[in-house]
């Protein structure tokens, strides 16, 4: 069932990502990690359809939230980052998707790995956490490029400032900041041994990013003793606008 | 099929299109694969959507599971690949 959401806000999360928010009257709200298709459809008749991770919490207002990567070879990604306007009008299908979703009633730890726009849907459990007053206790591991391609970083400082149940640390893959604790690099088994809820904590790992981070991170957490189980995963790849 | 080719999502990225034909959420379902006998979720197979429609293959064996394809108003969808799917009725 498709559905019509209008473009109610664009906030420009870094130089190649937005957040779109829209409005859909009739939406039924949704779970932290779920998913929506978007269809657009160009002046021709020419319709195409792209999936995106939703980055807000749900709310009652009806406003859902995405944030969008620009893929420079993408076919919808530089419409919906550059040339969206506020009061456009664009099909909506969702929420989508009930395995890679965080649920209040879950109060075990969560750990959350991001790689780059991988952010996005545990972004949205991070505010679900945050709006709902669960106790369960998160932490965030967050792999970028630099410190330009951080999304959401003001609001990220603030939720972990007040409330210590959620740690959030950086790892930088290109340049890092002047205060970083560590040199830029990937991600590999001893941080995810230092970083990373104790495999005896039997947390619940989210992982999300493209396809490659995905792999190499599930593969640590599961020799630090998380039971693949215990592994919930989201990859994207290079054939769709995915994140 | 190289198991080092990274041209493959999750199955999660099949439920909009699994939306139109089934009433639950299919890939929160656990499916038994026909070849190897891993039963996983859905939303854990290995998801190619470079083809003119959708294959799902087991993450262990690679055995296909699933194929979706959209040929004008029609769905073709060949669940061969699957034993069984155990779905959330609630």
């Amino acid at each position: 069932m498709w559905r019509v959401g209008t473009v109610v806000a664009l906030h420009d999360e870094t130089a190649t990502a937005r957040t779109i928010t829209f409005e859909v009257p009739d939406w039924p709200g949704h779970f932290g990690g779920q998913h929506v298709d978007v269809r657009v459809t160009a002046p021709d008749g020419y319709s195409t359809v792209r999936s995106y991770s939703i980055a807000s919490a749900p709310s009652s207002d009806g406003r859902v939230e995405l944030t969008v990567e620009r893929l420079p070879s993408g076919e919808v990604s530089p419409y919906l980052t550059q040339e969206l306007a506020l009061g456009d009008r664009l099909e909506l299908r969702g929420p989508i998707g009930g395995w890679f979703v965080w649920r209040t009633q879950q109060t075990e730890p969560i750990q959350l790995i991001a790689g780059g726009s991988g952010i996005v849907p545990l972004m949205s459990m991070i505010r679900t956490r945050a709006s709902t007053g669960s106790a369960a206790r998160f932490q965030l591991l967050y792999s970028v490029r630099e410190p330009g391609a951080v999304f959401y970083r003001d609001e990220l400082q603030a939720l972990s400032d007040k409330d210590r149940s959620l740690i959030v640390t950086y790892v930088y893959t290109r340049v890092a900041p002047a205060n970083s604790p560590r040199p830029p690099g990937r991600i590999d088994a001893d941080l995810i041994a230092n970083t990373t809820w104790p495999s005896k904590l039997a947390p619940t790992c989210y992982v999300c990013g493209p396809t490659p981070f995905v792999e190499s991170v599930a593969g640590f957490l599961t020799a630090s003793g998380n039971g693949p189980n215990k592994i919930r995963t989201e990859r994207f790849g290079p054939t769709g606008d995915r994140k | 099929m190289s198991s080092n080719s990274y041209d493959y999502v999750d199955g999660n990225a099949a439920a909009g299109d699994l939306s139109k034909i089934f009433a639950v959420d299919v890939t929160a379902a656990e499916g038994q694969c026909a070849n190897c006998g891993t039963i996983k979720r859905f939303a854990e197979a290995h998801l190619y959507m470079q083809s003119p429609g959708i294959v799902a293959r087991c993450p262990v064996c690679e055995h296909v599971l699933l194929r979706l394809v959209n040929v004008r108003q029609r769905v073709l969808l060949d669940l061969r690949g699957m034993t069984y799917l155990s779905l959330d009725a609630a």
